[in-house]
């Protein structure tokens, strides 16, 4: 990355090679890329190497699944697919109701290899879908870098953001999900939106177009795009950088990008129905009347009489805009704002209206260490790029701050949005990085050729910042050298922290659990992957199982079983009924599950191996989310004093609702820990309050080797004899 | 304990038989001085091992031995071989080949199956044959149901004597049992039950087609490892490598499971509670098999265990969770063998010898589907193996083919290890033919590297006074001081 930078020192040596200076320079920038470009995909392989080629976590198991029917139908029978097998007996228009981007994009490189006769299985595309759209988004933050600033920061930007764990954590190898394509197709829109403010070209305007529109296809993170773009618009109007650049560049991305991405069945026509897509739209047309307003001063040449023109038109557009806003509202026509926006907006909305949204983890506010650990030393370049952003301030540097500033709040709002703000936070900081080096560089340079004449013109001009150093002549180059090295001693410490992050925190595909045994060996847990296999082969191919949402894809993916609820949770009184199913007694559960023609039960327990995000610490969420629809089930009836608890000391109803039952079940029979009386529980660290548990209407059907997951089955109802 | 019901029919049946047969037809006049069977149902599989002495007593030379099996039990026959010896001392035993015939006069109920004698018996000379045969489902789970501690108890049904179209002298049968409880058996005179060993005869005199069934009720927990169906892929590649993949598709067959499983009752007493399953196989691979994988269609499986020395390579695979009765799982196992160990040249032609079944133990194959890829461009292809199989070619794609490789399909149903024998695939390649994907990816990278020079050394601009034009070469020209 520091290539390019320290060019200027290398000529010496190089200019013995008869290359031109400009030649060297593309030959070091294009190494230089194209080892990021490696780095970037090889980083994200310690999953691979660790574990095996697989997909991760929950979400990536259901867009394994539908790119798979998508490979095999083909697009037109995707598009049109109604899936039987979730959320039964509803049941899931699934080409309507998800962003085809990822998928599309992973079955054509499929096709594409395929083409090129490599007999690849569309597993490994999906895989590896995530690292190699990483490995482009250094290319993409390279270019963006050398827009906004200069090619130096621009390698210093791919650099950085090849190896940042804020955005690793969602593109390792097997964490096939929307995110892992959206960040580069949202850096990319955002690039190429740039480029055409900065050139007023009408081509990077629609290129900008159709990276919104695959930015659309492919996460609903579009939102901030369509947001922010007008946001910026209105900063360039309000600051006095209205030009015909910025005219031409978000009219036609704007329209352009609006009709494509009504495309998308799942958007549909939200660009102007919705509350959340309406400031795009005030912004244009706010850009007709600007452009209007300014014609008519052009032809009037009178500051007087336009003043008054200027007046009865800015009166007469607000009152239409707030009139076709407020009649659009209150007809219908235009829908308010959804809960996750607000949520977005006011970290506390969550908590007390969506329970749904609260009870993901990754929906929780960022606490300041996970910034610590997602960013490392970018955390203290930030404000130090934002620094040398507003000193030379131009179209590109007001739209990076912006997009930094902005994320950056989102992030602090939830975790998983660390991964929006990862790029703009690496750009900024690669501003920092690369312009504080630079100017180091310049000044060993300057002083190492001619020492006398340079010292007065580096004090006024690159080195204002060091005034002190330039005060103490004698010392100036060592203190240079010293902050040099400090400088790269920090860029390695980020190195090595990022590979480490990688390797020990978002390396793990939480299908599969590893731990270290006593003899120090790695034990594997792969209880998870045993009992949807056992669900795959030895249950009926139409039955029901009936698990807790989070399961949901899994249980459909690896399964191939037909479930109640998964993790597209777009019925909330359906996942509620499940919550209240799980929460009543076995009796009241059963009169549930027979409605729900529910043949098999399926819980995470772990208490026998230590596994704490199982159902029972779930379980407040699902009696939550089960009360909140229906009354019955009262979160109170499960807690004593408040405190939620599962030994001896536990509620009544706690010790007898259907989800302690099924997880308990024979539990107290067993030894977990040497010296611990039977049904110790390990995960909570207590003995189990009911360890007589009888089932009435269902039975054990398989419980995994390490208990993690226990399948019953639903008998069927009674004779009436 | 009531008759199960295939066995009820077959008692009727043979009845009606041994009344037909009693009309001698123009047979050869030999008999059968000495019989002696030895069935063995330890497992699954039941092998029963015939020796017989047989005597030419007519005026004629004998050149065919027939053997009888009632249609029940010879559609279950998944192998026969007899090795004849000529004299009374053992010498050198000759296989003898093996035909299906219909023989006139017969009752339908019976298939009949003749051994070709390498020579014809003389009047007066005796031959020893040992007839093995295989008989597959021929064990039936009775209760079908059981629960997780009970054992599993089964039913074999033969006859106590020796059904042959000949008259027997002297005869005797002796069943292995796998030990454990004996539930009940037919009683005949000279029946003995000791041990893991049931014992009938000696029976002496017994005119043609004489049969008594016998039924025997037993405790067999050996593991039921039934295939429905086994693709195993022998991928040829001439740059050292045969590389096999077989997919498994294995199921328990004997008594299904009813009722609950219970892990806890399972883990803490694995061979009481849950006696009747099986949690493991045993892969017995060739020498120098290395790149072994084992995973099913959702990734890898963890429990395998191998080990190796200079003349096996042992793999033991334990599905994802334990086989009860009734209960089915999937896996795939894969694995390089090196060349030189399997692909011969005999002039000009390259064969490749290997064995045909499934490395895995007592397993049985309802149905294997042999696949052997061959290198794009062999032909000439010719196939050799040792019993009846269903052929065809197809064609497969793999990394970077444009014309496919042929495939030979080779497909039999009810494969048991007995058919682990060597069979051929002989065709012709060049090795020249080696050469072509190399040079093909040597050609495309280096059309992609030309073009990038080409691109990087040509002025594609189309006007050369335009502003940014201009602005471009003036900024060349300031990067090139």
């Amino acid at each position: 990355m520091a290539a390019a930078t320290a060019l200027d020192s290398l000529p010496a040596p190089l200019r013995s090679l008869r290359l031109k200076t400009k030649q060297q320079e593309l030959l070091l920038r294009v190494s230089a890329l194209a080892l990021i470009y490696v780095l970037a995909f090889v980083v994200r392989l310690f999953s691979v190497l660790r574990y095996e080629s697989m997909i991760h976590e929950f979400d990536p198991y259901f867009n394994y699944r539908t790119t798979l029917f998508l490979s095999d139908h083909g697009f037109s029978e995707f598009w049109n697919w109604f899936d039987f097998e979730s959320w039964y007996p509803l049941g899931r228009v699934v080409g309507g109701t998800l962003f085809p981007g990822l998928m599309v994009t992973a079955a054509l490189l499929h096709r594409l290899l395929r083409a090129l006769s490599l007999a690849v299985h569309i597993r490994e595309v999906c895989v590896l879908t995530a690292p190699f759209f990483a490995a482009n988004t250094t290319l993409v933050a390279y270019a963006f870098g050398r827009e906004i600033w200069d090619s130096g920061a621009g390698l210093v930007a791919a650099a950085l953001i090849a190896v940042c764990p804020g955005y690793i954590s969602r593109s390792v190898a097997g964490s096939y999900d929307n995110e892992g394509v959206a960040i580069f197709a949202l850096l990319l829109t955002f690039y190429l939106f740039v480029r055409a403010v900065n050139t007023g070209s009408l081509a990077w305007s629609l290129a900008s177009a159709f990276g919104y529109f695959y930015m659309v296809s492919a996460w609903g993170g579009y939102v901030f795009i369509i947001n922010l773009l007008p946001l910026y618009v209105l900063v360039l109007l309000v600051t006095g950088r209205y030009s015909q650049r910025l005219y031409v560049a978000y009219n036609s991305t704007y329209v352009l990008g609006m009709l494509l991405a009504m495309q998308i069945r799942f958007v549909g026509f939200q660009h102007v129905q919705s509350g959340e897509h309406m400031a795009a739209m005030g912004v244009f047309f706010l850009l007709q009347v600007f452009f209007f307003l300014d014609w008519v001063k052009y032809l009037l040449n009178d500051a007087k009489l336009f003043k008054s023109f200027l007046r009865i038109t800015l009166t007469c557009v607000i009152t239409v805009g707030t009139l076709a806003l407020g009649i659009g509202t209150a007809s219908g026509y235009i829908s308010p704002w959804t809960g996750r926006f607000y949520s977005l907006l006011d970290p506390t909305y969550a908590k007390d209206h969506i329970p749904i949204i609260a009870s993901v983890s990754e929906h929780q506010p960022t606490a300041w260490s996970s910034f610590m650990f997602d960013f490392h030393i970018l955390l203290f370049l930030f404000p130090a790029g934002l620094y040398f952003c507003f000193k030379r301030l131009s179209d590109a540097t007001i739209f990076i701050v912006m997009y930094g500033l902005t994320s950056m709040y989102f992030a602090g709002v939830m975790v998983r949005l660390i991964l929006v703000a990862a790029p703009a936070v690496c750009l900024i900081s690669a501003i920092a990085a690369s312009a504080t080096i630079k100017n180091l560089t310049t000044l060993i340079r300057t002083k190492s050729k001619s020492p006398q004449t340079v010292s007065g013109k580096s004090s006024g001009s690159k080195a204002a910042a060091k005034g002190a150093v330039d005060q103490s002549l004698p010392f100036q180059q060592n203190v240079a050298i010293a902050l040099l090295l400090g400088a790269f001693y920090l860029l390695s410490r980020y190195a090595v922290h990022c590979t480490w992050v990688t390797s020990e925190a978002y390396s793990s595909p939480s299908i599969v659990l590893a731990a270290r045994g006593h003899n120090g060996g790695r034990v594997i847990f792969d209880d998870y992957r045993e009992a949807y296999y056992w669900l795959r082969q030895n249950t009926p191919s139409d039955a029901k199982i009936m698990s807790w949402w989070d399961y949901g894809y899994q249980i459909t993916a690896m399964g191939n079983r037909t479930v109640i609820v998964d993790n597209n949770t777009w019925n909330n009184t359906h996942i509620a009924t499940v919550g209240r199913a799980m929460s009543s007694y076995e009796d009241e559960a059963y009169e549930i599950m027979q409605s729900l023609d529910v043949n098999y039960v399926l819980v995470v327990f772990g208490g026998v191996t230590g596994y704490s995000s199982d159902d029972i610490n779930k379980f407040l969420w699902m009696v939550r989310i089960g009360g909140g629809v229906f009354p019955v089930i009262k979160e109170p009836d499960y807690l004593v004093n408040g405190e939620y608890r599962v030994d001896k000391g536990a509620a009544p109803k706690m010790l007898n609702c259907l989800m302690y039952k099924l997880c308990y079940y024979r539990f107290g029979e067993l030894t977990t820990e040497y010296g611990k009386p039977p049904g110790y529980d390990r995960v909570r660290g207590v003995e189990i309050g009911n360890k007589d548990i009888k089932l009435e209407y269902l039975e054990e059907a398989f419980t995994t080797s390490n208990w993690i997951v226990r399948i019953y089955k639903v008998k069927p109802p009674k004779n009436r004899s | 304990m009531a008759t199960p019901p295939p066995l009820r029919r077959v008692a009727a049946l043979l009845l009606l038989l041994v009344a037909a047969a009693s009309t001698p037809t123009a047979r050869a006049d030999l008999v059968v001085t000495r019989a002696d069977r030895k069935v063995d149902l330890t497992s699954h599989i039941v092998r029963v091992l015939t020796s017989l002495k047989v005597e030419n007593s007519g005026p004629e030379a004998v050149s065919q031995f027939l053997l009888a099996f009632p249609n029940v039990q010879a559609k279950n026959l998944a192998a026969i071989r007899a090795f004849g010896t000529e004299g009374k001392v053992k010498g050198p035993s000759m296989v003898l080949p093996i035909e299906v015939v219909q023989p006139s006069g017969v009752p339908p109920e019976l298939t009949f199956f003749s051994a070709s004698l390498s020579k014809p018996l003389e009047k007066g000379k005796t031959l020893h044959l040992d007839v093995l045969t295989v008989f597959t489902h021929s064990i039936q789970p009775f209760p079908e149901e059981i629960t997780q501690a009970e054992s599993q108890l089964v039913v074999y049904q033969d006859s106590a004597q020796y059904l042959s179209p000949y008259p027997v002298k002297v005869q005797t049968l002796s069943i292995r049992l796998p030990g454990g409880r004996v539930e009940s058996y037919t009683k005949y005179p000279n029946t003995k039950l000791a041990e893991s060993e049931l014992k009938y005869g000696p029976y002496e005199d017994l005119p043609p087609f004489s049969y008594s069934p016998m039924v025997v009720h037993y405790e067999n927990n050996n593991p039921f490892a039934v295939a429905k169906e086994v693709i195993r892929e022998i991928e040829i590649s001439h740059w050292g490598n045969v590389q096999i993949t077989e997919h498994y598709n294995i199921a328990h067959g004997g008594a299904k499971l009813k009722g609950e499983f219970s892990r806890i009752d399972y883990q803490s007493r694995p061979y009481i509670r849950g006696v009747s399953s099986f949690r493991h196989l045993i892969a017995r691979l060739p020498p120098r098999a290395h790149s072994i994988y084992y995973r099913d269609e959702i990734g890898n499986i963890s429990t395998s265990h191998l080990w190796s020395d200079s003349k096996k390579t042992q793999l033991e695979v334990e599905p994802r969770f334990p086989l009860f009765g009734g209960w089915q799982t999937t896996f795939t196992i894969g694995y390089g063998l090196p060349l030189q160990d399997f692909v011969f040249n005999s002039d000009g032609q390259r064969f490749l010898n290997i064995t045909f079944g499934s490395p895995v133990e007592e397993i049985l194959i309802e149905k294997l589907i042999v696949k052997v890829v061959l290198p794009e461009g062999s032909k000439d292809i010719d196939i050799s193996v040792p019993f009846p199989t269903k052929q065809e070619q197809e064609v497969k794609y793999s990394h970077l083919d444009i014309s496919g490789r042929p495939v030979v399909v080779l497909e039999k149903l009810d494969v048991i290890p007995e058919h682990n024998l060597y069979f051929q695939v002989y065709y012709r390649f060049n090795n020249i033919s080696l050469l072509r994907e190399p040079m093909m990816l040597i050609t495309g990278f280096f059309l992609l590297f030309m073009a990038c020079i080409v691109y990087m050394r040509t002025d594609m601009s189309i006007s050369k006074n335009s502003p940014s034009y201009l602005a471009k070469v003036q900024w060349d020209e300031v990067w090139s001081f």
